[in-house]
């Protein structure tokens, strides 16, 4: 590395994808993988058709679909009209400028943040973009990855670069050892909760301390996942052995003798001592409990024996209107508490929770014992691959004997954009990232949980203090 | 080519609610679209409508007393998803401006990359701009790019916007126009670039 300032990792990696620095122009970033879907890429595709361009470099972006696919019969084709068309023009756009497809049916399609990292196509280093804010999730192998809009995917196709500002940085520190029944989904939950859904936007985040080295990569996944729900631009940790043995064997990572001489390369992706940060946030593992939301946001979370803070806890008169207004949607009461709470659906899925990881640890919690008869139980694995590795492993014999429906990988009750919505009026426990009005649904309501809360409600038909079963 | 952005003098509709997600501006069922027009008919769809598809009478955009070409929203205006349906279905519905104490960061890029100025203002000067409008929805607001300024009766307020992206909205410029122009250096980059990437 080079001698004189020490930098952090982010600064490393944003440095050297730098194409052109001018004057009064942002930086020119250099891409190195680029995931597209259906729903953020026809008008990208469009705007190359108009200027009769082709793809600048076609093997450094790869597709899927995911937001709009049923999860449910899968080889029929897709039933609702504009779901369908939205699929088939993804295809299309694909075959006429040369891109790589995962397409329904393909043993490796699935969720795109979910695919990138099992394939070995998400590596330390790299700068990644997707038309998704979720694609903060690849940054857990120590990498820049960001959430673009269609206007930058049609920049990425046509030139592998965006025009972007250097993000200000932010390390948050997570030191000590979590308890029982807590996993790192309630770790993030936590710090939202702590500096609320805009506490960090305009920083780019690393995550570190021993709390942070002690997760497997599955489990950081779902901290830089949630990066973008405290209004990061981006979140990453950077790469150790454990990130270095994940990668090893990974279909499209780099084998034999020149895996052993990237981790070499990798291993330099750390920042350095004294490096400066714009803000620097500390918190104790030991402080976090299991943690649920309870309003519109995914900074209006608690710990689940918590109570619901009362309007008068609100300083702000306009912080106050919302808050009565966001508990009116979810038909709670100010100061209550949501333990007993009865819930009606239980979702696992996403590309926060959606692992083969995640599918164990509910395996765990239901093994032997059959879910509450007021709810409805969705299991939706995150890929093809982590379908398929939950029937090796006998999880779907698990959860069908619990009466969980798993069901085929796609984006599913994350975003009511496809077949899978939560009813009006209806409370779901969830495993996904935004508890927004009408996320899951219109007017339906939900509680972001960690996988592990999400199996217990789905046994107690309740919000239920998972440490009480584990 | 974009729509060239340099004065706008309109009357405002007030959305004072904090933390307006993109789902709300347009819900991920109305993004089956493969073009950029007509998101306008579902900007703040369940806001808007009931689940009957009859107006909500209460809601802003259903009021006749509110019109224009400016949105007035509260803090964190745009935070959650990616989707620029947001800034098109803004912009397909009318609106050039969007001026709130905070956005975020993608919301605010997209809203850019398609000539939709979001106008950041102090909280203070959000909090006026609401009593005014509610007291007197006629009243006019004054967007002043090449001054940088905001105006409302005898009040003024000094917005920031970089250069580049003030320079892009007046004339009507792309990003991609800029890019396209580095087309040289960046294939120059990626060869060079992957082989240090790729070690085979």
């Amino acid at each position: 590395m080079s001698v004189g300032k020490p930098k952090t990792i982010f600064e490393k990696i944003w440095d050297s994808h730098v194409v052109k620095q001018a004057d009064g122009y942002p930086d020119a970033l250099f891409i190195d993988r680029h995931f597209i879907h259906e729903v953020t890429s026809p008008q990208a595709f469009d705007g190359l058709k108009t200027r009769g361009i082709p793809v600048f470099n076609t093997q450094r972006t790869t597709a899927t679909a995911d937001h709009n696919v049923p999860t449910r019969d899968q080889h029929l084709p897709i039933k609702e009209a504009l779901s369908r068309h939205q699929v088939e023009t993804l295809r299309k756009n694909c075959k006429d400028f040369g891109i790589e497809l995962y397409d329904l049916g393909h043993p490796f399609q699935g969720i795109v943040h979910i695919i990138g990292p099992e394939l070995g196509l998400t590596l330390p280093g790299m700068t990644i973009v997707c038309g998704d804010s979720h694609t903060s999730t690849h940054g857990a192998f120590g990498n820049i990855a960001f959430g673009i809009g269609t206007s930058e995917v049609e920049q990425v196709l046509a030139t592998q670069c965006v025009l972007q500002y250097k993000p200000m940085t932010m390390k948050i520190e997570i030191n000590g050892t979590l308890g029982k029944g807590i996993v790192s989904k309630d770790i993030i939950l936590y710090i939202i909760s702590k500096i609320s859904s805009s506490g960090a936007t305009g920083y780019f985040v690393e995550y570190a301390g021993d709390a942070i080295r002690s997760l497997s990569m599955e489990a950081r996944m779902t901290i830089c996942n949630m990066s973008i729900e405290m209004g990061a631009r981006g979140g990453m940790i950077a790469p150790d052995e454990v990130t270095f043995n994940y990668i090893k064997g990974r279909k499209f990572a780099p084998a034999g003798k020149a895996f052993d001489l990237k981790v070499q390369e990798w291993k330099a992706l750390k920042s350095d001592e004294g490096a400066a940060y714009d803000k620097v946030l500390k918190f104790d593992a030991a402080d976090i409990r299991p943690m649920i939301t309870y309003g519109t946001n995914p900074g209006m979370g608690m710990a689940v024996t918590d109570r619901i803070p009362t309007v008068e806890e609100l300083k702000e008169i306009n912080e106050q209107a919302s808050f009565k207004k966001s508990l009116d949607y979810m038909g709670l009461e100010p100061g209550s508490q949501l333990l007993g709470k009865s819930v009606d659906y239980v979702f696992i899925g996403s590309c926060t929770n959606a692992r083969i990881e995640d599918l164990r640890m509910v395996a765990d919690i239901v093994k032997g014992k059959r879910k509450a008869a007021n709810v409805e139980v969705w299991v939706v694995p995150g890929s093809r691959q982590v379908e398929e590795q939950a029937k090796k492993e006998g999880l779907d014999k698990i959860f069908e004997a619990a009466g969980f429906e798993l069901r085929s990988p796609g984006c599913s009750a994350c975003l009511g954009m496809n077949e899978d919505k939560v009813p009006a009026g209806k409370y779901c426990i969830s495993t996904s990232n935004r508890n927004f009005e009408g996320r899951q649904g219109p007017k339906s309501r939900t509680f972001l949980a960690s996988p592990l809360s999400a199996a217990a409600a789905a046994i107690t038909g309740k919000v239920t203090d998972v440490r009480d079963l584990v | 080519m974009k729509e060239k952005f340099t004065t706008l003098v309109s009357t405002a509709v007030p959305l004072p609610g904090e933390n307006i997600d993109t789902d709300q501006i347009i819900p991920a069922r109305f993004l089956k679209a493969t073009t950029r027009e007509g998101f306008g008919d579902n900007l703040f769809r369940d806001w808007r409508f009931d689940q009957g598809g009859s107006p909500v009478k209460s809601f802003v955009l259903n009021d006749p007393v509110y019109s224009g070409k400016i949105l007035v929203g509260g803090k964190n205006f745009g935070c959650g998803s990616s989707r620029e349906h947001a800034a098109w279905a803004l912009y397909d519905y009318g609106f050039r401006v969007v001026v709130s104490s905070f956005f975020a960061d993608i919301f605010k890029n997209n809203a850019l990359n398609n000539g939709l100025l979001p106008l950041v203002v102090s909280d203070s000067f959000l909090k006026k701009l609401f009593e005014l409008i509610t007291k007197d929805p006629s009243v006019k607001l004054t967007v002043d790019l090449q001054a940088q300024t905001l105006s409302v009766t005898g009040i003024k307020e000094h917005f920031d916007i970089n250069l580049y992206k003030k320079t892009c909205l007046i004339n009507g410029y792309d990003d991609i126009d800029y890019l396209l122009s580095l087309r040289t250096e960046i294939k120059s980059f990626d060869n060079t670039h992957s082989q240090l990437q790729v070690a085979e």
